[in-house]
């Protein structure tokens, strides 16, 4: 099946001041494909997620998101950021606002959507992340696995056709890190299509269609998951596995 | 012995302290002889302090009189001076048949203290902004009036308190939306709105405000065509709310420069524009950060309102100070003792008020993160 891809980077750049953080990127996406990317840290992953939904500035090159072209455009950006949500290892959850209000707020000043609806919305998107009953307590009062299913939730509420997964269970307490990898398996199953920085090789095995190794700014290896784990080709993707599997 | 210890604890009550009056001053006060040796000593200062205010303010103070006459004694304080001159202290030089204005305007400033004190559930937020925009113009209608029957009153005859507030009011309603304008003008990307706004910043904190007052009050008409059409006062209130503005826009952005980025990338990467970024993710958790910087600003405006005094206003203290040097209250150096005593615990009145304020906000905030 030859479609156009829903998301593409072609021969992309980025430099932070000297430091050149993405090197000649090139990458599609199809629509409800599953993305895993890994690489040691300052590989410069999370840069290229971020790029998407441009919370970062690419200098060369272009990244088109379902057709529409990533530039300065604002109205631009606005459309993509509509399409894409993304979910942050910190949560980012606004804490001065209770759960639901959290999930309601982008729907109603974005989508435009009356706030009685908005709630209907959000409410499902709650119970699917198994926590409704927490709706109208503040982010401060939930645990760390609670709030990213919270953050997830509320990205889920706008309807996105992409969702950015930036490490989002790094800041999780072991006992916590299941319960957000089972809503995201949940997701994936649904042909969402999903971008994950990820460690968590465990989930790369079962939900991923292509593993992505970054290192140096540059995408290194590009594989399915079983291939990509149990015979990587280069040395450095080889190391890699081989220290990610000890911490394990 | 096995180095793993299997027996589960059962949870069990925090030690009983031993608490009361008698427990804790013997732990606290004469745990040593050192101890009890200071503790009498502080007992005894305490003990004196009180007793001379008691017979000074209180058992000896004369209430009752017209003039110096009335208080020939040093020993008591003075009250006479004030409660026979109250209404020029409360009101200023403003017309006698109009007080009611005043006074209509002094309920409207509770009612909007009230409505920042009391919380209305779900609609707290829309009546606290109605108050904060309609009392001040409620108060110029009222005050100076001039239209719908309202006699004009020249804010020249503004005095005392009336004065002291109205000054404090404009500078504190006048300085906290130029402030957030300015620090957002500030932090902002394009260059040409934060340098502006930075000098502009920068400018009035850097120049001292007594000069920044006469400058104002005496000097404007020189330099700026038709600055004399603006009445005198209005223009202590302008100097008042431009120069706190800057200090405002700083106390806004240490609170806005301790949100952190995520706040920011969640709020974009959901799509919301600037300006609702700013409405309704930012700022509110930036101005609530801000509260006790905030809170210390608008105290400092309120005690600095005396400045105007240097210009020949009669602000609350302004009065106090003119009155004893009347004839009439022209004695023995106790009477503006008490004069001075007095104006002191109105100021503080005020200021402790906003103080408590400001800490309730602070615990309140506690609870919600």
């Amino acid at each position: 099946m030859s479609e156009t891809p829903i998301i593409s980077f072609n021969t992309v750049n980025k430099w932070y001041g000297d430091f050149h953080v993405l090197r000649n990127i090139d990458l599609q996406v199809k629509k409800g494909e599953r993305i895993v990317i890994c690489g040691p840290s300052g590989s410069g992953k999370s840069t290229l997620i971020r790029c998407i939904n441009r919370l970062e500035e690419h200098q060369q090159g272009t990244i088109i998101v379902d057709d529409i072209e990533l530039t300065d455009d604002v109205k631009n950006i606005d459309s993509i950021r509509l399409e894409v949500g993304m979910v942050f290892q910190s949560f980012n959850l606004f804490p001065h606002m209770t759960v639901l209000e959290n999930l309601i707020i982008g729907q109603h000043l974005v989508r435009r959507l009356p706030k009685r609806d908005a709630e209907e919305v959000a409410m499902t998107y709650l119970e699917r992340v198994k926590i409704a009953d927490q709706a109208i307590k503040y982010p401060g009062q939930l645990s760390g696995g609670q709030q990213q299913r919270v953050a997830i939730a509320r990205s889920l509420c706008m309807k996105p056709k992409i969702m950015l997964f930036d490490e989002v269970t790094s800041a999780l307490d072991p006992e916590m890190v299941k319960e957000v990898l089972d809503v995201m398996v949940d997701l994936a199953q649904e042909g969402m299509t999903m971008l994950v920085v990820t460690h968590e090789m465990g989930f790369a095995r079962t939900v991923a269609d292509r593993v992505i190794f970054m290192d140096e700014g540059q995408i290194i290896e590009e594989n399915t998951p079983d291939a990509f784990f149990d015979n990587p080709t280069s040395e450095r993707a080889q190391n890699f596995i081989g220290q990610v599997l000890h911490h394990l | 012995m096995d180095p793993v210890n299997r027996i589960f604890h059962e949870e069990q009550p925090p030690p009983v302290r031993t608490t009361g009056l008698l427990a804790w001053s013997k732990e606290n006060l004469f745990s040593s002889w050192f101890n009890i040796v200071i503790s009498i000593l502080l007992f005894w200062i305490i003990y004196q302090f009180v007793a001379f205010v008691l017979s000074w303010g209180l058992i000896n103070a004369v209430w009752f009189g017209e003039t110096a006459q009335a208080c020939p004694d040093s020993s008591g304080a003075c009250w006479a001076f004030i409660t026979s001159r109250w209404r020029l202290f409360v009101y200023g030089l403003y017309p006698n048949d109009l007080y009611w204005r005043v006074n209509v305007v002094y309920v409207l400033a509770a009612i909007t203290i009230a409505s920042f004190v009391w919380s209305f559930g779900k609609s707290t937020m829309r009546i606290r902004m109605t108050m904060f925009i309609g009392f001040p113009i409620a108060a110029y209608i009222f005050l100076i009036g001039g239209f719908w029957g309202l006699k004009y009153i020249t804010p020249e005859n503004f005095g005392g308190l009336l004065l002291t507030l109205t000054i404090a009011t404009s500078g504190i309603f006048g300085s906290i939306p130029l402030g957030l304008i300015l620090m957002l003008g500030r932090t902002s990307d394009l260059k040409i709105y934060s340098k502006v706004c930075t000098v502009f910043i920068e400018f009035w904190r850097g120049v001292p405000h007594i000069v920044v007052i006469v400058m104002f009050v005496a000097l404007l008409p020189l330099f700026v065509p038709g600055g004399g059409k603006v009445d005198i006062v209005v223009r202590a209130f302008i100097a008042f709310a431009a120069f706190n503005s800057a200090y405002m826009a700083e106390v806004f952005r240490g609170g806005l420069q301790s949100i952190p980025k995520g706040q920011f990338e969640a709020s974009r990467a959901i799509g919301l524009s600037y300006w609702k970024m700013m409405g309704y993710i930012i700022l509110p958790q930036a101005i609530r950060n801000s509260i006790p910087a905030l809170v210390n600003t608008c105290i400092s405006i309120f005690k600095e309102t005396t400045i105007v005094l240097l210009v020949g206003f009669s602000d609350f203290l302004g009065i106090i100070h003119l009155s004893l040097e009347t004839p009439d209250w022209l004695g023995p150096p106790h009477i503006s003792t008490s004069g001075y005593v007095f104006a002191a615990m109105i100021y503080f009145v005020f200021t402790f008020g906003m103080s408590k304020y400001s800490k309730r906000l602070e615990n309140r905030s506690n609870v919600d993160n």
